[in-house]
Formats: structure tokens, sequence, C-alpha cells
């Protein structure tokens, strides 16, 4: 089962830009580790930096996913960079807006912001930046074969795909 | 106006910088990009995005072709290696394909495998020198 970090795609330009969202909860058990009291120090839920990362990659992902129709599979290969200048708290929710900077046959660059809403503010205010690298998995094989089957866009985005419509109901990962 | 040598050493130097992480200070001309600065695969992707952005003018673009800058496709054809060497058609490929790579000395002893130890930053600088003359 894969891990999925965001709820919903919410803008898509094809071959440009995704925006997606997530609702960060107390129900996620990780906000308990992250951190957990200590000592004297109470506890103090925050979304996990790297945790934003994938929740980037995810939408970031599927941007670049979606140019091909999602039949290649697509693997994020490189952090260029990561700056995340805020935290993100439980009952807040995470925007990623993804922009594809250069895409070729052998990957895509991407440049997306982080913002998150903050119930408390009644307003957006800016977390981060992230760019990243993609590798189409098949065109840089190096030798090794991969299963015929897409496992980077299965069954866990088929829900999210669906939903922003960007696959038609009842297509298969494989078709 | 036309870039000068200086200039494009320094655009090269910047890429080189943010694609890979390294000081300013290590990137000499000699320098070769995996085994000096620590270049892996990804990282050639990200090279040939970033020299295009660098050196893109919105009256001439800088478009690199897939295989133009780093020889990744070229060397599959059976012909062209042999046990893990590059025949003769193959340094010739080389030659043709990317005269930017200086082969002479990898020629002594063409292994494969070897040929990424060629590539250097003075590689890089001559390749868009070359490319935006043309």
């Amino acid at each position: 089962m894969r891990w999925m970090w965001i709820d919903r795609v919410i803008a898509f330009e094809p071959r440009k830009r995704l925006v997606a969202v997530k609702n960060v909860s107390l129900a996620e058990e990780h906000l308990h580790q992250h951190f957990a009291a200590q000592g004297a120090l109470p506890p103090c839920p925050v979304m996990p930096n790297s945790l934003i990362l994938e929740g980037m990659a995810q939408t970031a992902g599927i941007l670049v996913g979606s140019v091909h129709d999602f039949r290649e599979k697509v693997v994020l290969a490189k952090v260029v960079s990561a700056v995340i200048e805020r935290d993100i708290n439980p009952g807040e929710t995470i925007r990623y807006d993804a922009v594809l900077e250069r895409m070729d046959d052998m990957g895509a660059s991407t440049v997306g912001t982080v913002d998150r809403f903050s119930f408390a503010d009644n307003a957006w205010a800016p977390v981060g930046r992230i760019e990243l690298m993609f590798s189409h998995l098949d065109q840089n094989r190096a030798g090794t074969e991969f299963p015929e089957e897409n496992f980077v866009f299965g069954e866990n985005f088929r829900t999210l795909l669906e939903g922003a419509g960007l696959r038609k109901a009842g297509v298969s990962s494989a078709g | 106006m036309a870039k000068s040598r200086a200039d494009i050493e320094a655009d090269v130097r910047d890429v080189l910088v943010d694609a890979l992480g390294v000081d300013e200070d290590d990137v000499v001309s000699t320098a070769t990009l995996k085994g000096d600065l620590g270049a892996e695969s990804i990282d050639y992707l990200d090279i040939v995005f970033r020299l295009e952005k660098k050196f893109s003018t919105p009256e001439k673009p800088f478009k690199i072709a897939q295989g133009e800058l780093f020889p990744e496709n070229l060397m599959t054809d059976p012909s062209l290696v042999e046990a893990g060497k590059v025949t003769a058609k193959g340094i010739a490929l080389l030659k043709e394909k990317v005269p930017h790579v200086d082969v002479s000395d990898f020629e002594k002893d063409p292994q494969i495998t070897k040929l990424p130890n060629f590539f250097t930053v003075k590689s890089l600088c001559d390749f868009v020198e070359r490319k935006l003359g043309a």
C-alpha cells in the first residue's frame, strides 16, 4: 500500500501545473511522535518536513505522469532544493502548487511552492519551495528490467486521478 | 553579443555548482564530472536542463538533444562495444557525435565503464562554445 500524502487535486493545467491539497489531522499517528512530550517539554505535533517533500513529490509526479497519460513510470530522482520555513500544525491545510519546468524522454524537472491555510489566521501563508527532478524509469533502466505494469501510478492513485478527472473511472493502471 | 570563453566558463561553473552542490573552487577545467565532482546519472539530465536554461535567449533557444552532450544511449549497438571495450567503430562514432570529449587517452584502454572519466568541465565548456557558435 502506498502512503498517500495528498488528499485532492484542486487545479490542473495539462503539461503546465498541478495543485493539490492535504488536510493535516491529529488522527495521523506519526504526529504523536513528531514530536512527543519529553520531560518538561509538551507534545509538539508538526507535519514532518520529509512528508511535506513527499507530498510535493506526489503532486509534481502526477503532473509529470499526466503528460504521457500515466504510461511512464515516473520516479523521484533528485531533490534539487527544498526550503521549508514554517511549521504546519494539525487542523491546517497544505497546498502544493507544482509547475513543470522542463521535460524530455528521460525525465522532468519541477518547481513547486508549499503554502498552508491556518484557520487561526484565516489566511494562506507561504511555507516553502521545492525543486525536484523525476526520471522515466524505463528510459533509464541501465540494463534493469521493470515490470510491465505501471506500479508507480497503481491502484492507490486511482481515487485521486479519477476524482480530478485525470483518468477515466474503471481504467486500470496497466491499461 | 557573443559570449566570451570566460563568460561561458563562469556560466558553466554556476550550472555545476547548482546541479551538483559542489564548491565553486572545485569546478576547475580538468575536473571530471563523475570522479571529481561526484555526478550521478540523474545529475546529467539536471545539467542538460540547466545549460538549456542558462544559454537560451528569446531569439535563440539552446536546446540539447538526447545524446548530444552525453553519449548515454549511443553505445547500445553491439558493434560499438565488444567485451566491455569500445570498438574502433565506436571510437569513430564518439569523435563524430561528441567531439567535445577528448578521447585520445581513452582510446588506449577503451573500457566503456571508464568513458565517464573523460567528461570534464572543459568538455562542457567546449560543447557550449561550439554550439553557441554554430
